[in-house]
This record gives structure tokens, sequence and C-alpha cells, in this order.
């Protein structure tokens, strides 16, 4: 945050003593976005709207020139989208999905605690059965915010765990179902194909489930995210995405491409390792924390 | 991907058939594309910027080999700088001196520490040591079931720590749990931590001070961005690392990280995970690095045919 913060004092204080916008106060400005991990595309095709508007002479003065830009951003954030509704369907199927790390696990707990706190019964499914202790992780979870949990032995097919689980989640009167899955990578085919089993084997259960695919990112991760988003995208359909890690140094601006190109609503913002470090996204404070 | 570097490095030069000699201003326009190019690949803005003006110094009034275009030559001087950049020759451990020796695992949340450890004691036992684990990670849900897990997996021994334990208390057991279990080096795992949380980052701090682990190393995603530098530099200020460990290079990230971190941290990449397994751990090729965060496989191949 730091240096960000120098760079944002640095480019006020060229605002300030400036009348007008000039070629040194966009390269400041394109430092800024580019270290938010906006990517370069992206952070050109913002600085071209600007330029042109300075051309048009819709903008000439400077002190509006990071407002401009956050609203760019923000129009570019504010994917028009169907809300998370889940007393749409009951049970209301969540299938949480990502790369290795970015924080599926943790945060199916924050928001089945979040469900609970609406008054909702959530059930935990502990469909990664590959990593280590990756069902014990999910139970401590369980356990902490006293939630149902479906697991199986360490090395059990995924498939069969999650077809368990709808059926235990019908009889019980669950209001929604979070699925955990493994981390994988996005590249790897084999992975992505047992993903879409999974996926096949939730629809065969119930035809209108899952009723959303949350993809995790990382807010630390590079322009990587966008590749994640694409295949992930194309091996399932995302519903929308969460991001984690916000909490810490990186702006994860990595989704300002991602929303653009995909036009994928960001549901939630993960901002720490506890319950409640869940908040749901808005745009335009994510755009001034990025400028 | 190649070809895109390529084949924009080739209009840059189009108009430079039968040139003896880089010229500044050809050079400039150059490698603004390969600065583009380090971007998308995630080198830090500062790093990339630095890293520009130090190439273009060096390949100005450079002879174009004759079996090379100047695109190539350009390529072929990035590609050495970048190389010897990140530290020419992979470097091994050091665990010198009377066993036992320390390593300690540390980084972000979810980089990829507690697998790397199991991946560790895998290669150290594979090389003839006798490593063990020692879980000193007493927050994250199940870290420790985790670590015995891969213990058992390759049936070493893992100190049976509590989350009820401190991990200055688990660190302070080490070296007697090493003795007694006959083992020569100690993998230490610390919980994931951001490297602005103060309070976290002092007790890495003391655990340095009761362990004196001849090895320090940052466990690092190779996806992270543009704020992989704020991160190692802050680790490195804490405790001093010796090396790094990139991670998740088995996916498709270019891993500029990989520049950022050792521009800021000057500390040699020892090895890189190529997968989730506990085989998935390979020694560190800054050549190969290199190719990567330019987009190109097979660069050297084409270096070398010219
Ligand atoms: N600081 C911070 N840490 C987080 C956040 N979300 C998750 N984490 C931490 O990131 C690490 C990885 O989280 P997990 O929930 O295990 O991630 P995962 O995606 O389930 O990982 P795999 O199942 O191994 O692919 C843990 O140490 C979490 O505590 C967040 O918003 N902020
Ligand atoms: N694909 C791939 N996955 C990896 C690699 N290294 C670790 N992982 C995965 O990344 C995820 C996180 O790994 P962990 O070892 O739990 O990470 P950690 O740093 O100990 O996490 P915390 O203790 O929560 O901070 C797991 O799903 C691992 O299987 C790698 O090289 N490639
Ligand atoms: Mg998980
Ligand atoms: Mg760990």
């Amino acid at each position: 945050a730091k240096s960000r913060e120098r760079l944002a004092d640095r480019v006020d204080r060229l605002v300030l003593g400036k009348k007008h916008i000039d070629a040194e106060l966009i390269e400041d400005l394109e430092e800024i976005l580019v270290t938010a991990d906006l990517g370069v595309h992206t952070t050109q095709f913002l600085l071209d709207r600007v330029r042109e508007k300075v051309k048009r002479k819709e903008l000439q003065d400077p002190e509006r020139l990071r407002q401009a830009l956050r609203e760019e951003m923000e129009a570019i954030l504010s994917v028009q989208a169907p809300p998370m509704d889940p007393s749409r369907a009951k049970p209301f199927v969540i299938m949480m999905i990502g790369v290795n790390g970015v924080g599926k696990t943790t945060t199916i707990g924050k928001l089945a605690h979040r469900f609970r706190q609406d008054g909702l019964t959530p059930m935990l499914v502990a469909a990664d059965t590959f990593r280590a202790a990756a069902a014990e992780q999910l139970e401590r979870w369980a356990e902490r915010i006293q939630v149902p949990i479906v697991r199986q032995q360490s090395g059990a097919d995924p498939s069969a765990v999650v077809f368990d689980a709808l059926d235990a989640a019908m009889a019980r009167h669950v209001d929604v179902v979070l699925i955990d899955t493994a981390g994988r990578m996005h590249t790897k085919v084999n992975l992505m194909e047992e993903l879409k089993k999974l996926h096949r084997v939730i629809r065969r259960k119930l035809p209108e489930a899952p009723h959303e695919i949350l993809l995790v990112l990382d807010a630390t991760t590079g322009q990587n995210a966008v590749n994640q988003a694409r295949l992930f995208q194309d091996a399932l359909g995302i519903t929308g995405l969460i991001l984690t890690k916000l909490d810490g140094t990186a702006k994860g601006g990595v989704i300002v491409p991602i929303c653009q190109e995909l036009r994928l609503p960001v549901r939630y913002i993960g901002l720490g390792e506890a319950l409640d470090d869940l908040r749901p996204f808005d745009a335009a404070a994510f755009a001034r924390a990025v400028l | 991907m190649f070809d895109s570097l390529s084949t924009k490095l080739q209009k840059v030069f189009r108009h430079l058939k039968g040139y003896g000699k880089l010229t500044e201003q050809n050079i400039q326009d150059a490698l603004r594309e390969v600065r583009l190019a380090l971007l998308e690949a995630d080198v830090h803005y500062k790093v990339a910027k630095d890293f520009i003006a130090k190439v273009a110094e060096r390949a100005v009034g450079q002879e174009v080999m004759r079996s090379l275009t100047p695109g190539q030559q350009v390529i072929k001087i990035v590609h050495e700088s970048l190389t010897e950049l990140m530290g020419g020759t992979a470097m091994p451990l050091d665990l010198s001196g009377k066993p036992p020796q320390g390593i300690m695992l540390v980084g972000l949340q979810g980089s990829g520490k507690t697998t790397t450890a199991g991946k560790l004691a895998r290669h150290l036992s594979k090389s003839g040591r006798k490593p063990c684990l020692i879980p000193a990670d007493v927050y994250r849900p199940a870290a420790i079931d985790q670590l015995i897990t891969l213990g058992r997996q390759l049936n070493i021994p893992v100190y049976a720590a509590s989350s009820r334990d401190k991990p200055e208390e688990i660190a302070a057991s080490a070296a007697a749990f090493a003795k007694e279990s006959q083992s020569d080096v100690m993998l230490v795992d610390t919980a994931g931590r951001l490297h602005i949380d103060t309070e976290l980052m002092d007790e890495l701090k003391r655990l340095k001070n009761i362990l004196h682990p001849k090895e320090i190393l940052l466990v690092a995603d190779a996806m992270t961005g543009q704020d992989a530098v704020q991160v190692a530099g802050a680790f490195h200020d804490a405790v001093g690392l010796t090396g790094v460990i990139l991670t998740k290079l088995d996916g498709d990230a270019r891993g500029g990280a990989a520049l950022s971190i050792k521009a800021v941290t000057g500390c040699p990449i020892k090895f890189v995970g190529v997968g989730e397994k506990l085989d998935a751990l390979e020694v560190f090729h800054p050549d190969r690095m290199s190719s990567r965060i330019l987009g190109m496989g097979d660069v050297l191949s084409i270096i070398e045919k010219a």
C-alpha cells in the first residue's frame, strides 16, 4: 500500500500544479493502474478513453482525471446479473471452484456463516478428497459455525460424495448446499474433466442445480487470473466471482480485465481469515481503492 | 506467444535491412515491445523499467550477427540479461554444519508452504539426508493434520504438535525431536501470513531466533502479480531470506514474479513446484524461466540455430 499511496500522492501533487492533462501525468496513471494488476491492455483502454475525452474537451481539469478513471473502472465492474438469491430454490446449490490455494474452503466457511446469520440452514460438502487433510479443514469450519458436513474418506470419488450429499440435503430439508472442490490448475485437462463430471452429477440429481458456480480468485494473482477465468468459464460456465485476500497490499485489479472480457459479476470479497471477513462487492469502493 | 513478441520485433526492425549496428533509437523501439511483454508476464512496473534501461545500455552499439535478424539479436540480449539477473546457474540448499540443521518455510497464505515442506522432505531423503517435519502453523484449520498426512505418505517423522501449542513452544522442541527421531534436517512449516501483519511477522522473527535455521525460504506463488515486490521485500526485511521457492509453475502463468522477487531480495530461487504431488519439485533453471517470462518456450533452440 505504501508505494501506491506515495504514487497517488505524487499524482495529486502533479494534478494540483497543473492546468492541463499532459503525457507525464498519463504516465504516472499508467504506473498506478499497472501496479494494481489491471494489465497492459485494460490500462491502455482506460487511458485511451481518458485521452479521447481530453481531446474532445470533455475533460480538461486534471483534478477530474482520477474521478473520470474511477468512473470508467466502476462501469466495467458493475456487471448486470441477477443477484445470488438462495430463496430461489431448495436446496440452493453452490459450487466453489478455482486454482490451488486461492481460498475456496475458507470462503465456504465464511459464506455458510453469512447464510446462518440470515436464518438459513447451510450444509457443507467436502468434495476435495485429494489434498491432504482437506476434509478435516472443512470439518473444522463446520464445527466452528455448527453446520452439518458431508464427507468421505480421503481418496474417495468426489462425484460419489456430492451424490450422497444431495440426497442428505433433500432428506434434511437443508436450504443451501456449499460444495468445496479441490484446487486445480485450469490448464490440467483431466482435472477439469473431473470437475465437469461433478457438475453433471449435480445436474442429474437436481436439473436446476448448481444454482451458483463461484470462481474464487486470489487478489495477489496477476494476469494469469484472466486465463483462469476464461478456462473455468469455458469448462463449466461461471455465475460469479469471489476475490479473496484483499486485506493484503495487492489491489486485485485483474478483475477489471476479467469483468471487461467475460462480463461476470463479482459477488463477494474476502478480507481476512476470520468468519466475518467476507463482504459484498462494491464497485465504487473498489475503484477508489485502486486509484 | 513467441510469435507475438518476435513478430512485433520484426515489425520494429523491418526498415533496418542491411544495418550493421543497432542504434539507440531502434533499440528503444524494440525494447518498448519487450517492456510490454514483461508487464504482461507480471514483472513489476519498476523492475521492468530498470531492466529495460540496463538492457538498452548493453545493446546499443552491439554488432548484429549476420545470421540473426536484429529482432532475434535483441531477444538474445534480453534473454541473457534476464537469465543473469535470475542467478545464472541453479543454487543448491546449504545444510553444512553440525546437524540437525533447520529449514524454515515462510510466505503468504496458500502459497504452498506445507506442500513444499513435504516435497523438500522427499527430495532430501532421496539425496541421503534424514529430514523430519515440524508443524509450526497452529492457526489454519487442520494445518497440522495436513503435514502429518504428508509425513505419513512419505514415511518421514512429524513432530506431533497440537494446535493449542504456541509456535514458539513447537520450535523450541524441534531440535530434541530431531535428535530423538535421528533426523539431521528439520523442515519447519509456518503459518501463512500477510507481510503487513506485524504481530505475525514478529512471531516469525522469534521462531528464527529459537531455531537458527540455516535456510529461510520464501515460498511464493508463480501466479503472483505486481505485489510480489512488496511481499518479498517485507519478508526479506523481517527475517533475512536465504532463498526462494516458486510454486505452481505447472499452470500457464508466465511467472514474472520470479524476476521481481529476485530483483528486490537478491536471493536465489532454489526450487520450483510443478504440481500438487510430492515428487513435483524441480531445481530452478534461470534460462528456462527467462524463456517463460518472455513467452517463448523454444527461444534457446531458435537462438542456437541462428
Ligand atoms: N489474508 C487472507 N487469507 C485468506 C483469505 N481467504 C483465505 N485465506 C487463507 O488462504 C489460505 C488458503 O485458503 P483455503 O481456503 O485453504 O484455499 P483453497 O482454495 O481451499 O485451497 P486448496 O483447497 O488447497 O486449493 C488459508 O491460509 C486461508 O486462511 C482472505 O480473504 N485473506
Ligand atoms: N498445481 C500446483 N499446486 C500446488 C503446488 N504447490 C502447492 N500446491 C497446492 O496449493 C494449495 C495450497 O498449498 P499449501 O501447501 O496448503 O499452502 P500453504 O502455503 O501451506 O497454505 P497456508 O498454510 O494456508 O498458508 C494446495 O492445494 C496444494 O496442493 C504446485 O507446485 N503446483
Ligand atoms: Mg480447499
Ligand atoms: Mg500451510
